[in-house]
């Protein structure tokens, strides 16, 4: 039996981790992640966890502390936030490359400068091509639920790739409301056990990882690791369907379309911000504009398929992102849609920018964007240039 | 959906007491939701966390900019902070105060629910804690979440001496009708 808690969202990753019962846990505290530590320190203390919790004195270590942990074959955890991901570039990068299924949360924040600590993806999106699975989510229930599914979809046999849950500073990390907590049982019913073969540190079973390695094994190396990428959205959707049937929660896998079976006109969303993106939705549709929502789940591996099919035959679309491409003017989720699209008939595309840096983007806003989608589908043209969503409401 | 916004300041609670109207919400069986506003904060600057009550699930995430009830738990915020901004129409003050006579109240505003928290606080706790009187004051001028679990949550964080507090605000508080309206709520 499920039971409901009134929690945060860092607290609500700290439970979902807790019930997956990782072997080791290595984090270093950083602002809006730094909760979700005090969780497991707590855990410990209180004896309810039985895993090793390392305290490394940087990012760097915490990466590095894991891909040991995990090489030996434990399960493993941690989360991380803006200049601490940063710091851990390094190990982030070869965790990925040795296939280790590390479950890393990153609670998103701004990158500095300017000094901020306020949400935002900019984060976790500027690493977008370091090859870990990305999956964003909306609501706290969807942090406890996916830090869940992540462990069963980095540990699938035919995966083998750490995965990032990425969840807003602040507006989620934050935020508190009330969250099914699963029954520790059917967690552990939910998820197999963890025993790798691939890569593994086994006095009994030597095996030499990692050693100087050529071009053209790098390359079969990268080809494996693509394919493997390929794999998960398979994963991703069949272990969504599993989750749903054994806890009644559906996700839709990579991609959530809302109100799109007559839609002619599109917001595409990433994170958070969807919710007042619904909002506006719902009351276009009252005044009879058929406009629905494309709610990007996954971001790595890229639902290139999902998002065609979704944007099929649509009049005008616009992308809302949280976030800044340098040298293309637009947001990031705005080119990953363009690519994907790119075999279909052209159709107005527009780069919506905002909420930068704990910038609210309200309901008003999203209005805002939805009106600007219906006047381009009407005029045909657009600046391939974002467009700003200001939240004068605050100030 | 009722929206509220707390304003007070860093060390004074009012944090832990949007988290608490939250679980009482969740625990009455309707949704609830809440976030604090981070700046820079310290002990003493202005706070402010928000609210949303509803029958259905809350789906933004952002600031509460049109609150139906504005609550001030330290009224020297008034020389400093704006805290009837936006404003609904027909919404509810909650106030620590002795007093609103000096407090000049927005149209907007149709009912006052005031308690003098500091002064019973200094009764209670021998310090300033007013936050707890305050929220019981909020519990019965709006009835937007039951008392029972707002105590049991209050207990549950700041203990039996909190109880008195909230029990204090809660049979205390002096509620009025103000610019001519009836408060709907």
């Amino acid at each position: 039996m499920s039971k409901k808690q009134v929690l945060n969202g860092n607290h609500a990753a700290a439970i979902g981790a807790l019930l997956a019962k990782p072997d080791v846990v290595a984090a270093y505290p950083i602002t809006p992640q730094t909760p979700l530590v005090e969780y497991f320190s707590q855990y410990v203390a209180d004896g309810v966890m039985d895993s090793t919790i390392v305290e490394p004195e940087s990012e760097h270590s915490a990466m590095s502390v894991l891909t040991g942990a995990s090489l030996a074959g434990a399960r493993t955890f941690t989360a991380t936030s803006s200049q601490g991901l940063s710091l851990m570039f390094e190990p982030y990068f070869r965790a990925s490359t040795m296939r280790l299924p590390i479950v890393m949360n990153i609670v998103n924040r701004e990158m500095i400068s300017p000094q901020t600590v306020w949400g935002g993806p900019q984060d976790s999106l500027t690493v977008r091509d370091a090859g870990w699975l990305q999956i964003y989510v909306e609501d706290n229930q969807e942090i406890l639920d996916m830090n869940i599914q992540a462990f069963k979809i980095a540990e699938h046999k035919d995966v083998l790739l750490p995965i990032n849950i990425c969840y807003d500073g602040f507006y989620l990390s934050h935020m508190t409301e009330g969250v099914e907590v699963p029954d520790q049982e059917d967690v552990a019913n939910f998820i197999p056990p963890y025993k790798p073969t691939h890569v593994k540190l086994d006095p009994e079973t030597p095996m030499a990882v990692d050693p100087l390695t050529p071009g053209d094994y790098l390359q079969y190396y990268r080809e494996l690791h693509m394919e493997a990428m390929d794999n998960a959205k398979k994963v991703i959707k069949e272990v969504n369907d599993e989750f749903a049937a054994k806890f009644g929660r559906d996700y839709f896998g990579l991609v959530e379309p809302y109100k799109m079976e007559d839609a002619e006109y599109v917001l595409v969303t990433l994170g958070s911000l969807t919710g007042s993106a619904r909002i506006a939705v719902d009351l276009a549709r009252e005044k009879g504009v058929k406009v629905g929502l494309v709610k990007i789940r996954c971001l790595r591996p890229f639902p290139k398929d999902e998002i065609v099919e979704l944007l099929r035959d649509r009049k005008a679309i616009g992308v809302i992102d949280r976030n800044v491409s340098f040298g293309w003017h637009t947001g990031i989720v705005y080119q990953e849609i363009k690519s994907a699209t790119s075999t279909l008939e052209a159709v107005p595309t527009i780069p919506f920018v905002g909420g930068l840096g704990g910038e609210d983007l309200t309901t008003d806003l999203m209005s805002e964007a939805i009106e600007k989608v219906l006047e381009v589908a009407d005029n045909g043209s657009i600046e391939n240039k974002a467009y700003w969503l200001i939240n004068t409401k605050g100030r | 959906m009722k929206e509220i916004r707390i304003h007070g300041r860093g060390g004074q609670g009012a944090v832990t007491t949007s988290e608490i109207i939250v679980y009482a919400a969740v625990e009455d069986g309707k949704y609830g939701a809440c976030f604090p506003y981070f700046g820079f904060e310290k002990k003493g600057g202005p706070v402010s966390a928000f609210v949303r009550i509803d029958e259905n699930k809350i789906r933004e995430k952002n600031q509460v900019y049109n609150p139906n009830c504005v609550m001030v738990i330290d009224p020297t915020l008034l020389s400093s902070v704006d805290v009837f901004v936006g404003a609904k129409e027909e919404s509810i003050l909650v106030i620590n105060t002795k007093s609103i006579e000096d407090i000049e109240i927005p149209e907007n505003i149709t009912k006052v629910a005031y308690v003098d928290a500091n002064a019973a606080s200094m009764d209670i706790f021998g310090r300033l804690l007013p936050n707890t009187i305050v929220l019981g004051a909020f519990v019965k001028a709006t009835n937007w979440v039951s008392f029972d679990k707002v105590s049991e949550k209050t207990q549950a964080i700041w203990g039996p001496k909190n109880i008195e507090a909230l029990e204090y605000g809660y049979n205390n508080v002096v509620i009025v009708d103000v610019n001519g309206g009836v408060n709907r709520d």
